[in-house]
């Protein structure tokens, strides 16, 4: 019964959460705080910041968090399962569309459209995390501004730019060199 | 390309790689796999990549899965499809189940916060780099219209918090009226 529920609701969430991210967070809230008091609140605000800190979408994170406290592992799976059927069904709509209709004249002018609109919402998505990283408080912060979060940066995009280099690499070298740099400062002052 | 048992398994293990390293939300995703499958394999034009993240952005769901169903599609059909979400909604499965557990623990590990704080400047550093290569694919596409919908688009998002759907529908249809009568130069599709 309660794998029902679980499925049921993050079935919900899975079909009315549009826009991505952060997008999802009131109707998971909604869902899980009040319609069902799965978590408190403040359990809640404990998800929001996992989900900040691990990799993955944010409400598959939620789905698997929530799962496992209420029905483990069990619960986890068909949570997850839930929030991923109706986009499933939706995008496979939309793909046939797509295959269809890509060359008829209108579609493909709106799909050209949509490309730089693509690329204006990666930059947005881009601020928001140049400003959480570069303003962060840290034993490398002086003012307001986290210098060794800057250095790192364009460590990393000169590895990218130049070198090439894998960005999955470039990312556990950058894991590596924020524990080297935040912990030796720590360890200094 | 072969359909063959190998082509799935490296599937299967390039989209758990992305995955399981995709810090800080769908839009980091989709450039990474943009890097994976585009720049690094060839298995998608550039062109389709960008289509997909539209339709992906304008579905309800996680950007992430809804990227990866369409281009584990698109790549391997209907079993390429199931390969791709699986392996993309794993790794946060597994992780936040072990992490539901010993949360507290988690939340004050310094030397977690740290890595992930390198980290953090890493993926802001892999969407800088992903942006300026759009930037250049969409200005030889369609140049002012190009940059004149970035534009638009980035500040909507980024400072007035304007609901992507109504930016998507707004960009499709400028597209439709402006780029779809007239044929473009090279058109490969």
């Amino acid at each position: 019964m309660i794998y029902l529920e679980l499925f049921w609701a993050f079935l919900q969430i899975g079909l009315f959460s549009i826009g991505g991210g952060y997008a999802a967070m009131p109707i998971i809230e909604q869902q899980i705080v009040y319609q069902n008091a799965w978590l408190t609140m403040t359990e809640f605000a404990d998800v929001v910041t996992i989900a900040e800190m691990t990799p993955g979408p944010i409400a598959l994170n939620a789905a698997s968090f929530v799962g496992t406290r209420i029905a483990g592992i069990g619960g986890a799976v068909i949570a997850t399962i839930g929030f991923i059927i109706p986009s499933c069904v939706i995008i496979t709509i939309l793909l046939l569309l797509y295959k269809k209709y890509k060359n008829l004249g209108a579609v493909n002018g709106a799909l050209r459209g949509l490309r730089p609109a693509v690329v204006g919402m990666i930059a947005a998505a881009a601020l928001t995390i140049i400003k959480l990283s570069f303003f962060s408080k840290s034993s490398a912060t002086i003012g307001i501004v986290n210098i060794a979060s800057i250095a790192i940066f364009a460590l990393a995009f000169l590895f990218l730019k130049k070198l090439k280099a894998k960005p999955v690499l470039v990312m556990l070298g950058c894991g590596v060199l924020g524990l080297l740099v935040y912990g030796g400062l720590e360890l200094l002052i | 390309m072969k359909r063959d048992f190998k082509l799935y398994v490296s599937l299967f293990l390039s989209t758990l790689k992305l995955s399981a390293f995709t810090f800080g939300g769908g839009f980091v995703i989709i450039s990474l796999m943009k890097k994976e499958f585009v720049e690094k394999r060839g298995w998608i034009s550039e062109e389709d990549m960008l289509n997909y993240t539209a339709i992906a952005q304008s579905s309800p769901g996680a950007i992430a899965i809804n990227a990866s169903l369409l281009v584990g599609f698109h790549i391997g059909g209907f079993l390429g499809a199931v390969v791709t979400v699986i392996a993309s909604a794993l790794p946060p499965l597994v992780l936040l189940s072990i992490i539901s557990f010993f949360y507290t623990a988690f939340r004050d590990n310094m030397i977690i916060r740290y890595i992930l704080m390198g980290m953090q400047a890493g993926v802001a550093a892999v969407l800088f780099d992903v942006i300026i290569g759009l930037s250049v694919s969409v200005w030889k596409d369609t140049k002012f219209f190009a940059v004149i919908i970035a534009v638009f688009t980035f500040v909507l998002v980024a400072f007035l918090s304007v609901n992507i759907i109504y930016i998507i529908l707004a960009c499709a249809l400028a597209g439709a009226l402006i780029l779809g009568k007239r044929k473009k130069k090279n058109d490969i599709s």
